[in-house]
């Protein structure tokens, strides 16, 4: 999988959960919390259907990589690469 | 024979627009089964009936706003004593808003857990309010539309995309899966009230949540990702056992006198998207286990956003919790939802320099603060559930 199709399922899982999300104008940079009001059970959905989609088991002692948009798909990208 | 009226789903809701009948005339109902849903200001709810019978008669059509208290169907009895009925209702007169108690507690209350299989007698279509209004307004059907939300649910989205496809003009979208003017103007007036009738007194205290943390990052390391506990659950149990140990704080002020409620249904305040707020009970929250918390945490939020929250959920919380430590607060001095009589208010957990034993250290703590009714209690007795609250919360695997 390349960064790309890792990037296409991270936003489609973050869409799946926060619908009313402007995608075009979010900062891959900045913490998505705030960009897409999630909260913590939103934050343990995406987690679930990330596990379900890539099979990815994200312990929470990881969660502190998965702040922004670029975190995720860097963290999941390095854990797929194991 | 009896009536089945339009519920009153909290002390700031005046009407509801009959949404969908999930029941014809000549058909059987039970107690609890889910016969119509009913859009709200705080969007769609699936209204139960609290009594076994027969239909006889739909009164209201789907699309039809009518005042709480409105006969909405006549049921014909089949049971030999037929429970009381609500007493009529005085007409809406604008700016008063209508007791929650419109319905007498003995009847929006059930008794005992509803069992599930009565709660989803028909297959039905699931969508946000906005999409069933937007459908409405653009003539689409529902049913021919794929959901793509929460469950399967229509979306907003999906019926614009529909009605595009249908060569429907569409026209401005909606900002979500409610009218949040309407909303905010029901939580005005709810809150107008509170702050007007109630005496609110508050206490507030810091409690060290290490060992609770600890406990559960070790349960949830065994657990499938699917299974995780979030935090929050381990604070609602806590709470709701400290409830049960003070009585006076859960239950109801009504025609000047307090009526303690004999199981805590814990009203969980939920953020919605767009600024929205709904605080749906999770029913005798104090017999449940931290896990089966989470479980009807989850599906509450999950409802709650979907726009498929339940009469019974919206009408009998005893007690509310309001959580915003997420948004970085560290304290909520919260404003009581009537008719309750106290409201918990918890903040951002925070690393703080704590004393124990003689010597500093630093420790997760969170301030939990209560809002409560001078009414039905005193300082004393509030003290003694946030001590309860505390002492809760040092031993966790006992809330397991």
């Amino acid at each position: 999988m390349t960064y790309e199709d890792i990037r296409t399922v991270v936003v489609e899982v973050l869409a799946s959960v926060a619908p009313e999300g402007d995608f075009d104008r979010l900062k891959p940079d900045r913490p998505l919390r705030d960009q897409l009001d999630i909260d913590s059970y939103d934050f343990l959905n995406i987690i679930v259907q990330l596990h379900e989609r890539l099979g990815v088991d994200i312990p929470e002692t990881d969660y502190r990589h998965l702040s922004s948009l670029d975190g995720v798909v860097a963290y999941l990208a390095q854990r797929m690469s194991r | 024979m009896s009536e089945f009226r339009m519920p009153s789903l909290g002390a700031d809701m005046e009407s509801g627009t009959l949404v969908e009948w999930l029941v014809r005339p000549g058909q059987a109902v039970k107690r609890g089964q889910v016969v119509a849903v009913v859009e709200t200001q705080k969007g769609a709810v699936e209204v139960e009936i609290w009594e076994d019978g027969i239909v006889q008669a739909l009164l209201v059509q789907p699309g039809a706003c009518v005042p709480v208290g409105e006969v909405l169907a006549t049921l014909a009895d089949d049971t030999p004593l037929p429970a009381p009925m609500p007493p009529p209702l005085p007409s809406g007169e604008g700016v008063e808003v209508l007791p929650a108690r419109s319905i007498p507690a003995s009847e929006s209350i059930p008794s005992q857990p509803i069992p599930d299989s009565s709660r989803q007698p028909t297959v039905r279509l699931r969508a946000s309010p906005a999409a069933r209004r937007r459908a409405q307004e653009l003539g689409v059907d529902l049913a021919g539309i794929h959901g793509t939300g929460p469950n399967g649910a229509v979306s907003l989205e999906d019926v614009e995309h529909a009605a595009r496809a249908a060569q429907t003009r569409a026209t401005r979208p909606a900002a979500g899966a409610y009218d949040p003017a309407a909303m905010r103007a029901a939580i005005a007036a709810a809150m107008a009230k509170s702050k007007r009738e109630i005496p609110h007194y508050y206490l507030g205290t810091s409690i060290d949540v290490g060992h609770a943390q600890d406990w559960l990052s070790e349960t949830n390391a065994q657990r499938p990702v699917k299974a995780r506990i979030l935090f929050a659950a381990v604070l609602l149990a806590a709470v709701a056992r400290g409830l049960r140990e003070v009585p006076e704080l859960n239950g109801f002020w009504i025609d000047g006198s307090f009526q303690s409620a004999e199981s805590v249904h814990l009203g969980v305040g939920i953020a919605l998207r767009g600024g929205g707020l709904v605080a749906p009970a999770i029913q005798h929250a104090d017999r449940m286990s931290v896990s089966e918390l989470m479980q009807a945490l989850g599906d509450l939020v999950q409802r709650a956003r979907a726009g498929a929250l339940r009469s019974s959920e919206l009408n009998t919380a005893t007690v509310t919790v309001t959580n915003l430590g997420e948004q970085g607060v560290e304290s909520v001095y919260g404003v009581i939802y009537p008719p309750q009589v106290a409201l918990v208010g918890l903040g951002k957990i925070l690393e703080r320099p704590w004393v124990q034993d003689g010597a500093v250290c630093v420790r997760p703590v969170v301030n939990a603060t209560l809002a409560a009714d001078h009414r039905a209690s005193v300082g004393h007795r509030g003290a003694l559930f946030l001590a309860a609250l505390d002492r809760l919360l040092q031993e966790p695997e006992k809330l397991a």
